[in-house]
C-alpha cells in the first residue's frame, strides 16, 4: 500500500476551530447564536442536585419502618434546617416519644416505609461553563450550551495535566533544544502560559506553581518527574481532575526531549497572545488531546491563508508528509515520509511489520514500522 | 433488541464470511472463505481502532481494516459509498458480516449488591461473564457510609447498573436500600446528555415492586430474574442476556459510529470478551477438558475458565499492554517486571518507556531490546490479571458445606477458589502480545511464567488473535466457527510438566524418561533448571517423572507419575523451577539462572538488523 490511516497531532497556524461547550446535566443558556464572547465568558449555568443525605428514621427513633411516614413531620419537598425536629414516635400513651433531629440542611426527598429511610438532599451545587474559546456563538443546544466558532491557531499536545486555563504566552526559553529549568521562571510570569522547549524539570514545575503561572508546555518530562508532582504514578493516561497549581502540557513525550520545531516556531509567531489551554486528557477512551488554542487577532485575520497540506489533515501517510518516529531507537526524530514498500520487513525484534522510510532532516534515511510514526497535522 | 438479531440467515448459502473486532487499540479484520466444501480463514488485516477526533466513528476503522483485507485478497469488500458489499458475487462482497467489540474502553458497569460475598458476588459474576469492566461493587456491608457510595456512583459515571441483593422471598428490606442510595446518585452516565442510565435489577423478585417505585423517569429501569434465587444456586444467564441487549440498544449505540456498524452487522455485535469466553467454553465441552484463557489486549486482560465444567471470566481493567502499560508497572513494580529481562537496561530511561507507549500505544517493539522489555511487562499483567482470576472463580460464599469425619481437621471454607494449576489440562493465549510473538517459544514461555502451570499442561495460542470472531460466528453459524477453529486458529504450542514444591539451590527436583517415535531421553532436573525437548506437531511421547520428597506432579509428594505429552511449535518443556516460581533473591545468580532459561528456550535468536540507511 502506497498510502495508509495514521492518527496524528494538530498544529495548525490557522483554522476555523470549533468547541461544544455543554453542562453535564440540563440547564440555562446564556447567549444566543451570533454573540461575541471572551474567553472566560460564562456561557451556560446549572444546578447539580446537591448532596444526598440518608437518615435512618426507624433507628432512631426506635419504630418499625412502615411506620416512618407517619411519625415524620415533614414532608417530601419541605426544606429542613439543621437542628429541626424530623420525625417522633408516638410512645407508649403518649408517654416516652422519641424523636430525631437534622444534623444537615436540605429537602427531603424521599420517606420510604420500606427501610425507614429518609432521604435528605442538600443544596444545589451551581455548575458554569465558560466560553473557553473567544469567537461566535454558532449554535445554542438548548438547556445544553453553545459552539463556538472561531478562527485559530491550534496546537495538540500528547498529554496534559490538569483542567482549563488561560493566559498570556510567554516564551521561558529561547531554544527547542532548551530544557526548561526553575531558573528561568520569575514572578513576571504569574498568571501567563509559559513555553520552554525540551524537557521541563521538576524542580522547574514546583517553581511554576508558586509563582502561579497559568499553564506550563514544553517538549517532554520525566516520568520520575512526574510521579513527585503528582504524589502516585499515572497508570492510565485519563487526565484533566488534577489540581496541582497550574496545568501543565508536553507535546512531544516523556524523557529528554525537544519541542518540535513547527510546534515551536508557532508558538513564538503567537508570543503575547492570549490563548486558553487545556490539559484533558483520555487516551484511552479514545477522545481528548491535550490542546492550545490562540484566537487569531484581527491583523492576522485580514492576511492571507497559507497553504497546508491536506493529505496530513485527513490522517493520509503517504510519500512527502512530514512525520515524528513515537518508538525507539529514533524515538522523537523528525522527517518526512520516504519509500512505502508493500511487503512486510523483519524487525530486528525478529517481528514482521509493514514499514516505512522516513528521511529525517539531517539527511539520513532509516527504515522503522509504519506503527511507530505519527503525522504532523495541519 | 437490535434490529440485526432479526436478520434469517441460510447457512448453506453463507460462503464468503467478513469479521471484525473493534478494540481499544486496533480494529481486526479477518476473511472466513468456504474452499472445497470447508470452511477457512484466508486473509487478515488491521487499523487503527476510530472512536476518537477527528474521525469519532468507529466504522472508519473497520472501512480501512477490511478495505486492508479485500487489498490482500483480491475481493472488493467496500463500495463507492463506503459500505460493505453484500452479498458475495464472484470476487465482489461477502456474505454476512459480523463484530465483536471493546472500543471506547469496552462496558463500564458498577455492581450494587446487598453482602459483598454472597449476593453482590454474583452479580459481579454476572457482569464480568458478559464481558463488562466491574468498575465498583457497591454493597450494604463495603464500610462505606452511604453519602460516600453515592458519591462513587456520581464520580465513576459507570455505563449501567446491576443491582441485587436476597434471596427470592427473604428480606426486602437491604435490597430496596441499596434502590433508594442509587436512585438520588442520579448517576449520569458516560455518553450523552439524553441517555438514561440503564439498571437492571436481578434481586429478590418480591421486592421488585417496591425496587421499581425507588427509581424514577431519570432511569431505565430492566428487571429480571434473581441472580441468586437460593443461597446455594446461581442463576446469572437472564442477567448477562439483560447486559448483553442493553449493551448494544444503549452503550454502543451512543458511541461514535456505532450505530452504523449496528445496522451494518448480520448478527447482534458481542464484547469482545463475550465472545472469546463462548469459543473457550465450546473447546472445553468437546474436549472434556479443564481449559484456561486469556486474551491480553491493550487496556485490558481478561481471563477464562472452565474447571468441571463450571465457566468463570474476569475482566482485570487497567492491566493491558498499551493504556494501561503504565498501571501494570505501577501495579506489578519495575523490580518485578526486571526479573525478566536479561539484558542490562537503564530503569530510569525504561520507566520513561513505559510513559511513552501509554500515550502512544499503537507503536510496537523495533529492537530485541524493546520486545524483551514488552514480554516482561506482559508476564507480570499476565499473573497478576490470574491473580484475581483465581480469587474471583471461588465456590459459592455463604453456603454451608456439609462436613464429615474426614473433615475434621480440614481447614478449608467455603468460597475455595475452583482453579487449581494442577488440574488444568489446556492453557490457551490470545491478545497482540501473544499471538503476534515473534518466535512461539517467546509465547510459550510468557505463559509458563505467568500461569506457572503444575503437572502437565497443553500449551496453545490463538494463532492470530481470532477467537473473538470465532466466538461471535459461533453464534450464527457454529459449524463454520468450529471448523475454522480447529484447522487455522488454535496453533499447539506443546506441553509444559512441572512439580509444584519450592525451589531449593542446588537439590535434584525429579528425574525423568520421555520415550516416544523421535525423542528418547532420560535424566536429571535439578531446581532452577529448564529444558526444552523439540517435539514435532503431530507427535506424542510418555514421560515418566519421579520427583525427590516436597515435589508433586499431582500424585502426591515424591511420587512417580506418567504422562502422555502432546507436541506442539515449540515442544517438551520440563520446568524444575518450583512452583510458586520463585527467581534468586542475589542480583548475579538471578541474571545467570535467567540467562539460561532464555537460552535453553531459544528465545530471541539473532534476527537481521535493519540498519540507519
Amino acid at each position: 500500500m502506497a498510502k495508509a490511516y495514521s492518527p496524528g497531532l494538530q498544529i495548525r497556524q490557522r483554522v476555523l476551530h470549533s468547541s461544544r461547550r455543554i453542562l453535564p446535566i440540563p440547564g440555562d443558556v446564556l447567549g444566543k447564536v451570533g454573540d461575541q464572547v471572551t474567553s472566560q465568558q460564562i456561557v451556560a449555568q446549572t444546578f447539580m442536585p446537591g448532596d444526598v443525605t440518608p437518615i435512618n428514621i426507624a433507628n432512631q427513633i426506635s419504630v418499625a419502618p412502615s411506620e416512618v411516614p407517619s411519625c415524620m413531620l415533614f414532608s417530601v419537598g419541605d426544606e429542613i434546617h439543621v437542628g429541626d425536629v424530623l420525625a417522633r414516635s408516638k410512645g407508649i400513651f403518649g408517654f416516652f416519644k422519641a424523636e430525631t433531629k437534622a444534623k444537615t440542611a436540605g429537602t427531603i426527598e424521599s420517606i420510604s416505609h420500606v427501610t425507614g429511610q429518609v432521604i435528605l438532599r442538600g443544596a444545589p451545587l451551581p455548575i458554569q461553563v465558560r466560553a473557553y474559546q473567544a469567537g461566535t456563538i454558532k449554535e445554542v443546544i438548548p438547556e445544553q450550551g453553545v459552539v463556538i466558532e472561531s478562527e485559530v491557531t491550534f496546537l495538540q499536545g500528547i498529554l496534559g495535566i490538569g483542567g482549563e486555563a488561560y493566559g498570556t504566552i510567554q516564551f521561558a526559553c529561547q531554544d527547542k533544544d532548551e530544557p526548561l529549568i526553575a531558573s528561568l521562571l520569575d514572578e513576571s510570569m504569574q498568571g501567563k502560559i509559559i513555553i520552554g522547549g525540551a524537557r521541563m524539570t521538576g524542580e522547574a514545575v514546583k517553581r511554576g506553581i508558586e509563582i502561579g503561572v497559568a499553564a506550563i508546555i514544553s517538549g517532554g518530562m520525566d516520568d520520575e518527574d512526574l510521579k513527585e508532582i503528582l504524589g502516585y504514578d499515572l497508570g492510565v493516561a485519563v487526565t484533566g481532575s488534577e489540581h496541582i497549581g497550574t496545568t501543565l502540557i508536553i507535546t512531544e513525550g516523556f524523557g529528554d526531549i525537544a519541542m518540535a520545531e513547527r510546534t515551536f516556531n508557532l508558538l513564538k509567531e503567537r508570543e503575547g497572545s492570549e490563548a486558553a489551554v487545556n490539559g484533558t486528557t483520555q487516551i484511552r477512551a479514545g477522545v481528548m488531546r491535550p490542546e492550545i488554542v490562540i484566537p487569531l487577532d484581527e491583523k492576522m485575520k485580514a492576511a492571507p491563508q497559507s497553504e497546508t497540506k491536506q493529505a496530513a489533515s485527513l490522517g493520509i501517510l503517504e510519500t512527502g508528509v512530514p512525520v515524528r518516529i513515537i518508538r525507539e531507537p529514533y524515538f522523537g526524530l523528525l522527517g518526512e515520509v520516504g519509500e512505502m514498500p508493500t511487503e512486510l520487513r523483519t524487525l530486528e525484534s525478529g517481528s514482521e511489520s509493514r514499514v516505512l522510510e522516513v528521511v529525517l532532516h539531517t539527511g539520513n534515511k532509516v527504515i522503522v514500522p509504519r506503527a511507530n510514526v505519527e503525522l504532523i497535522e495541519g | 433488541m437490535n434490529s440485526t438479531a432479526e436478520k434469517k440467515l441460510d447457512p448453506d448459502q453463507i460462503n464468503v464470511i467478513l469479521a471484525t473486532d473493534c478494540g481499544s487499540t486496533t480494529t481486526k479484520a479477518i476473511l472466513i472463505e468456504k474452499k472445497n466444501g470447508e470452511y477457512r480463514q484466508t486473509f487478515r488485516g488491521e487499523a487503527p481502532t476510530t472512536v476518537e477526533e477527528p474521525a469519532a466513528d468507529v466504522t472508519v476503522g473497520v472501512v480501512n481494516a477490511v478495505t486492508e483485507v479485500g487489498e490482500l485478497a483480491g475481493r472488493k469488500l467496500i463500495d463507492e459509498n463506503g459500505e460493505i458489499i453484500r452479498p458475495a458475487q464472484g470476487d465482489t462482497g461477502c456474505d454476512i458480516y459480523i463484530s465483536t467489540s471493546s472500543a471506547g474502553g469496552g462496558l463500564q458497569m458498577m455492581v450494587a449488591g446487598v453482602v459483598r460475598e454472597m449476593s453482590a458476588a454474583s452479580a459481579k459474576r454476572a457482569a464480568l461473564g458478559a464481558g463488562a469492566i466491574v468498575m465498583d461493587t457497591i454493597c450494604s456491608n463495603d464500610k462505606r457510609l452511604p453519602h460516600e457510595q453515592i458519591q462513587r456512583i456520581r464520580e465513576l459515571r459507570p455505563d449501567m447498573i446491576l443491582l441485587a441483593g436476597g434471596t427470592d422471598g427473604g428480606t426486602q428490606k437491604h435490597v430496596v436500600e441499596l434502590a433508594e442510595l442509587i436512585a438520588p446518585a442520579k448517576p449520569q452516565p458516560r455518553f450523552g446528555g439524553t441517555y438514561k442510565m440503564p439498571i437492571i435489577y436481578a434481586g429478590n423478585q418480591e421486592a421488585k415492586e417496591l425496587v421499581e417505585e425507588a427509581f424514577d423517569e431519570d432511569v431505565k429501569l430492566t428487571t429480571v430474574a434473581n441472580v441468586r434465587p437460593v443461597l446455594e444456586q446461581e442463576n446469572l444467564a437472564p442477567a448477562r442476556d439483560a447486559i448483553h441487549d442493553l449493551f448494544l440498544e444503549h452503550v454502543m449505540a451512543h458511541a461514535p459510529g456505532y450505530n452504523k456498524l449496528i445496522s451494518w452487522a448480520d448478527a447482534p455485535i458481542m464484547p469482545t470478551p463475550g465472545a472469546v469466553g463462548n469459543i473457550l467454553q465450546t473447546i472445553a465441552e468437546r474436549q472434556g477438558i479443564n481449559a484456561l484463557g486469556v486474551d491480553i489486549g491493550g487496556a485490558t486482560t481478561d481471563v477464562f475458565s472452565v474447571f468441571d465444567g463450571t465457566f468463570n471470566r474476569t475482566v482485570s481493567a487497567n492491566l493491558g499492554m498499551s493504556y494501561s502499560i503504565s498501571n501494570v508497572c505501577a501495579s506489578a513494580t519495575l523490580p518485578m517486571i526486571l526479573r525478566w529481562v536479561h539484558l542490562e537496561m537503564d530503569p530510569r530511561e525504561l520507566q520513561n518507556r513505559i510513559k511513552n507507549k501509554m500515550i502512544r500505544p499503537t507503536t510496537i517493539p523495533q529492537t530485541k531490546e524493546g520486545l524483551v522489555f514488552e514480554q516482561a511487562v506482559a508476564r507480570e499483567a499476565l499473573r497478576l490479571a490470574y491473580i484475581q482470576h483465581k480469587e474471583f472463580a471461588t465456590t459459592l460464599k455463604g453456603v454451608q458445606q456439609q462436613r464429615t469425619v474426614g473433615d475434621t481437621f480440614s481447614q478449608v471454607s467455603s468460597g475455595q477458589s475452583i482453579v487449581d494449576n494442577m488440574k488444568l489440562n489446556l492453557l490457551v493465549g490470545s491478545g497482540g502480545v501473544l499471538s503476534h510473538a515473534p518466535n512461539m517459544n517467546q509465547t510459550a514461555a510468557m505463559m509458563v511464567d505467568a500461569f506457572e502451570p503444575e503437572g502437565m499442561t497443553v500449551l496453545a495460542k490463538d494463532s492470530i488473535f481470532m477467537m473473538p470472531h470465532l466466538g461471535v460466528l459461533a453464534q450464527v453459524h457454529p459449524h463454520a466457527a468450529l471448523q475454522v477453529f480447529e484447522r487455522d486458529c488454535l496453533i499447539y504450542l506443546g506441553t509444559c510438566i512441572a512439580p509444584r514444591g519450592f525451589y531449593r539451590s542446588g537439590r535434584t527436583c525429579f528425574q525423568y524418561q520421555i520415550s516416544g517415535n523421535s525423542l528418547n531421553e532420560t535424566g536429571e532436573m535439578v531446581c532452577g533448571e529448564m529444558k526444552l525437548f523439540p517435539l514435532g506437531y503431530d507427535e506424542s511421547a510418555t514421560v515418566i517423572v519421579e520427583p525427590r520428597r516436597g515435589y508433586d506432579f499431582g500424585a502426591g509428594s515424591g511420587k512417580r507419575m506418567e504422562f502422555e505429552a502432546r507436541g506442539g511449535t515449540v515442544g517438551l518443556i520440563l520446568d524444575a523451577r518450583g512452583r510458586p516460581l520463585m527467581v534468586p533473591a542475589d542480583e548475579q545468580n538471578h541474571l545467570a539462572e535467567l540467562t539460561s532459561w532464555v537460552e535453553e528456550m531459544k528465545l530471541y535468536p539473532e534476527t537481521h538488523v535493519m540498519a540507519q540507511r
